[in-house]
């Protein structure tokens, strides 16, 4: 036993460190600083989803359901994988319109409905308290069995550590949640104590699950292979006890959706969040969190129920009980300060969260409608403020305590829990079905919340209160006015689930009945479709939609000093002059009062009172037109049709741009053609000049000297001869090629024999070959196959490849042997000389117009266009022609033609 | 579009710890097997979720870069 | 007047080379020829003569590159060039001026504008 001095001293002096970290956040806040602008703390502080329950009501549970207990993480597990698909849409509406409370944030939806705000606020207190009570109970029982007391009982309620516990617990969230005197939506210093507190109570649990399987027990075997053995305890390390695979199934779902819709859970994760990617990090982060506290349950139950007699020790205190029986007395203080960490940040947060929802969503709307309050109320409304949200969280904290007291005793913590859990999912059609479904209305969503409601009324709170014997059990157990169809935990007969399972079964079957059904009833109001188009569209659009909503007339000084009673009027014109700067206007009073401003006053306030509230005020100071449903769906269509024009835009400018790459690169291969054209002119000016002018400069010197003697006279004229003669070649040739190329080309086609074809050449040109002192060597097959082709473009380029052949040969001992096989596919011509060879770098340049290889003796004699025309003519065949030369050892040309060129007399032939 | 691909992975990871965390293929693990005496079912609930916020903390803080 | 001017022909075309010839020694003129840019540098350095009759488009060096060698070397600068070729652009002319040379024919030439051009630029003309 632990004296309770110790532990109420421990425990105040843990609580005091609380503060110390809440307030240095918020001095890091004030200093703009933020402490919790980080994506670990962010991740940390969803870890107020571990209560009380996780710390002490997993172990209890683990004891009789063996992983019985793991769908309450497996859930939220889930969520977090997809939190960019519901979160980040959640949080970046949140942002957008300043939503203080998940209330705030339905009600926002269904066009500021005050009456669905109320509702979410009702249902979510009602539903909460529960829970609340549970963390009381949690904590005041572990106090009492540490230190003898017996709490909770009927006994003096003066001497009850619970009470005094709710009331320690009420002023640490006054501090906490409200502590400044403005009214904003955030609390820095909150966040970070939360995430401290998730540090704690992991490091406690862990301690205990380590101290508890390591030493107590002589590790992980030694646990599990002893509770293997021990008859009761087998049954917990399989399925066995988990319950059916329906209501494990329901558990998941349950608690995927709890984790998104308790209001404490959208609070620290949407409306603390400071930055949407720290998302990201908790998106892993928050579920290894959710592992590593688990790990241990299993072996503390198991430690727990191998340690102490059955039926004497309640499992939900194994934590503390373990390691107090085994004197681990340090360790014991240590876990039940892990344990109060959980349960108070759980209320702590829970309770701001709460009485946000009283004050922002149930009291001052209902006291700024009311005409009287106005006349009555003080100019400055931010004291009033603090004071509705304080006076909440004492209630609700008291609430807490009654339910303890009341029906507390009867239950273990999971269920308590878990009849919270089904109360805030009946949110999750309405929320989760207004940020993804247009056509869902504010009559819907009151019809689904409150269908459902009555349904966990009936089928879980009810009962609950029954077995706690402050009902008459007898219609839990035979049906109200005895109708058995009607029992609250069998409705119509469906028995085959746990009670939660088949509450949450028959609630959601109601709820998203009635939430379906009456959204479909009516189509959208004006306002409906408005807010409609803004949730569902957040993440498309740039978020000022709202503001195009808006008609009427407005000023300036009334809106300033509307904002003023609730937000203080420095901080009004701060904000006011920080949004004229970015509307480019110097003074406030420059400001033009339209849809834009009213809005951005809206938002404003709404951080302060909540949008239902802000929407109040703002309409009582300006005076608006109400828009018919044709003019919102005007500018609805207005933007979707926007929104496809720039679409269509941004393709029109793609395939623009993707045009003008074409163009410019038809453009540069144009002027690549005109400067290969302009080359090409170029160099026959230059072979056309060549001539010339040896033509003129002989003719004009026999022409000056009639007595040139009849030797030069001779030798002269046969000059200008020749070079009339390369003239006429010349000239020939270019229209040859300009021929071909342009595609203008006669072509005769016959049925040649290239063995006839090749004899035929060497006849002709032999004589060149011999007049350079060379030999032509053929080397023919006996036969070969007729090929439909041009019989005198084949002779030209023939002639041309054994001239240039017998140009290059050496001038004793040439040889030029012209070589013809058929392969399988082609009839192939190698044309070889063993003159000097060509450089490889020259060997793709010579066949370039008007590029020549040097022969042997100086200057060329060729046009430079012979090889680019043979070329051309085999390649119109299909066929091509290249050469091959290592230098020093000659050159060889080749040309292949396709076989598919067989005559169609040859192709019979060979057929048959 | 890295983005775009990053949050397909994450709902692909999310449908298959869905379906693995749930029946049947949970159950088909609820065996007398033990592991060091672990239960082959505790092994199973608890390397699927690591495996999971593994594959998780992978896409959001590596993948998408 | 009382040494014999010396001329290099430098071009790659022989029929041109044989009519320049002719014609030069026709003048009175000694003359020495080169087929090629490389060898064009070495019989102006060996020689120096008093004018090139250089051609444009010749092997290894073209005509540009032997102008802008000999114009940039100062014991060469007595020499005179007159440069020729075939290609008729404006632009070859401009550029062939720009590097210095002394006079710009075009292919085809009249032998008697060739003849008065190479007297000139040797400061024969009376």
């Amino acid at each position: 036993m632990l004296s309770g001095s110790v532990i109420v001293g421990a425990s105040f002096a843990y609580l005091v460190v609380l503060f110390g970290v809440a307030l240095y956040g918020d001095r890091r806040a004030d200093a703009g600083r933020s402490l919790i602008a980080n994506p670990w703390v962010y991740a940390l502080s969803l870890a107020v989803y571990c209560t009380a329950w996780t710390y002490y009501g997993s172990v209890g549970r683990a004891a009789t359901a063996g992983l019985g207990f793991l769908p309450v993480y497996l859930g939220p597990t889930l969520v977090m994988g997809v939190s960019w698909l519901v979160l980040l849409k959640m949080v970046r509406i949140s942002k957008a319109y300043r939503i203080t409370s998940i209330a705030d944030f339905i009600a926002s939806r269904y066009g500021k409905s005050r009456l669905l705000a109320s509702m979410v606020t009702l249902v979510a207190v009602v539903g909460i308290v529960p829970y609340i009570a549970l963390q009381l109970k949690a904590v005041s029982s572990e106090y009492g069995l540490l230190t003898g007391a017996h709490p909770g009982n009927a006994g003096d309620w003066y001497r009850d550590t619970a009470l005094y516990m709710a009331l320690v617990l009420a002023a640490f969230t006054m501090i906490f949640g409200t502590r400044h005197l403005d009214a904003t939506e955030r609390h820095e210093g909150m966040v970070a104590a939360i995430a401290f507190e998730s540090i704690v109570k992991l490091i406690a649990f862990l301690a205990v699950g380590v101290v508890v399987t390591y030493f107590i027990f002589d590790g992980w075997e030694d646990l599990f292979v002893s509770a293997a053995i021990a008859p009761d305890l087998a049954s917990l390390l399989s399925m066995d006890n988990v319950g059916s695979k329906a209501d494990w199934f329901a558990l998941t779902v349950l608690s995927a959706l709890a984790f998104l819709m308790l209001p404490r859970q959208f609070q620290v994760a949407v409306v603390e969040n400071v930055d949407e990617r720290h998302l990201k990090r908790a998106t892993w982060l928050f579920p290894l969190y959710l592992l590593l506290i688990n790990i241990f349950v299993l072996p503390i139950a198991l430690g727990g129920m191998l340690r102490f007699p059955a039926d004497v020790i309640d499992p939900d205190s194994f934590v503390l009980t373990l390691p107090l029986s085994e004197g681990y007395a340090t360790l014991t203080l240590l876990a039940f300060i892990g344990g109060l960490s959980a349960a108070t940040s759980m209320v702590i947060v829970e309770t701001i969260a709460l009485s946000t929802m009283v004050c922002n969503d149930l009291v001052m709307p209902l006291l700024l409608s009311n005409a009287r309050f106005r006349r009555w109320a003080p100019h400055d409304l931010t004291g009033l403020l603090l004071l509705i949200r304080r006076g909440a969280i004492v209630v609700i904290l008291l609430l807490g305590y009654l339910y303890f007291r009341l029906a507390g005793q009867a239950y273990a913590l999971v269920s308590i829990g878990l009849i919270s859990f089904a109360a805030v999912v009946q949110f999750a059609p309405a929320l989760l079905g207004g940020m993804y479904w247009r056509g869902a209305t504010r009559n819907g969503a009151v019809a689904g919340l409150a269908a459902g409601f009555a349904v966990w009324l009936y089928t879980l709170l009810l009962p609950s209160f029954a077995k706690s014997g402050w009902l008459p059990m007898a219609f839990v157990e035979s049906g109200i006015f005895g109708i058995e169809l009607l029992m609250p935990e069998r409705l119509f007969g469906f028995d085959e689930v746990n009670a939660t399972t088949h509450a949450l079964f028959w609630s959601m079957a109601a709820n998203i009945g009635a939430f379906v059904a009456v959204s479909l009833w009516r189509p959208p109001t004006a306002v409906e479709a408005g807010q409609a188009s803004v949730f569902v569209d957040i993440l498309k659009r740039e978020p000022r939609g709202a503001a195009r909503f808006w008609r009427g007339q407005a000023k300036i000084d009334d809106l300033l000093a509307l904002l003023a009673r609730f937000l203080g009027a420095e901080r009004v014109r701060a904000n006011f002059a920080s949004y004229a700067r970015s509307r480019g206007v110097e003074y406030i009073e420059e400001l033009e009062a339209d849809g834009d401003l009213v809005h951005f006053a809206e938002t404003l306030l709404a951080g302060a009172i909540g949008s239902v509230s802000a929407r109040v005020m703002i309409a009582s100071v300006v005076q608006e037109e109400t828009l018919g449903i044709e003019e919102v769906m005007n500018i609805l269509d207005e933007a979707s049709q926007v929104r496809a024009y720039s679409r269509e835009l941004e393709e029109k400018s793609r395939a623009l741009e993707a045009a003008t790459q074409e163009l410019r690169a038809a453009n540069e291969r144009l002027q690549e053609l005109d400067r290969v054209k302009d080359d090409f002119m170029s160099s026959v000016t230059h072979e056309l000049r060549t001539p010339l002018t040896s033509i003129r400069a002989f003719s004009e010197m026999l022409l000056d000297d009639p007595k040139t003697d009849l030797a030069e006279r001779k030798r002269f004229l046969g000059i200008i001869v020749e070079e009339t003669e390369r003239l006429t070649r010349l000239v020939n040739q270019v229209l040859d090629l300009a021929k071909i190329e342009s595609g203008h080309a006669q072509w005769h086609e016959t049925d040649v024999d290239l063995i006839d074809l090749i004899e035929h050449v060497a006849d002709t040109a032999g004589q060149l070959v011999k007049s350079r002192r060379a030999q032509l060597l053929l080397d023919l097959p006996p036969a070969v196959t007729l090929l439909r082709v041009d019989r005198d473009r084949l002779i030209q380029v023939l002639t041309n490849l054994i001239g240039n052949a017998a140009r290059f040969v050496p001038e004793a001992g040439g040889e030029v042997r012209v070589v013809l096989r058929e392969t399988a596919d082609a009839v192939r011509v190698d044309v070889c000389d063993n003159g000097p060879g060509i450089p490889a770098e020259a060997q793709a340049e010579i066949f370039e117009k008007f590029r020549q290889a040097s022969g042997s003796g100086g200057k060329p004699t060729g046009t430079g266009l012979g090889l680019p025309i043979s070329r051309q003519i085999i390649e119109h065949f299909g066929g091509h022609l290249w050469v091959s030369s290592t230098p020093g050892e000659g050159a060889v040309f080749s040309f292949e033609l396709p076989r598919t060129l067989a005559s169609p007399a040859a192709q019979t032939a060979e057929a048959s | 579009m890295r983005k775009a691909l990053a949050r397909q992975r994450l709902v692909a990871c999310t449908l298959f710890a869905a379906l693995a965390f749930n029946a049947p293929l949970l159950w088909l693990f609820d065996t007398a097997v033990a592991v060091f005496g672990v239960p082959l079912v505790f092994l199973y609930v608890f390397g699927i979720w690591a495996a999971v916020i593994a594959v998780l903390a992978w896409v959001v803080e590596v993948g998408h870069r | 007047m009382t040494d014999t001017k010396k001329i290099l022909i430098a071009d790659d075309e022989p029929n041109i080379v044989i009519s320049l010839e002719f014609l030069m020694k026709r003048e009175g003129f000694a003359v020495s020829i080169a087929v090629d840019g490389e060898e064009a540098i070495d019989k102006i350095r060996s020689e120096s003569p008093d004018l090139v009759l250089l051609d444009v488009m010749m092997p290894k060096k073209s005509g540009f590159e032997v102008c802008q060698e000999v114009k940039g070397d100062p014991s060469l600068a007595a020499t005179r060039i007159l440069m020729l070729t075939a290609k008729g652009r404006d632009t070859e002319m401009a550029k062939g001026l720009a590097l210095g040379a002394d006079a710009y024919m075009t292919k085809p030439f009249s032998t008697k504008d060739l003849v008065e051009q190479v007297r000139q630029l040797l400061g024969l003309t009376a």
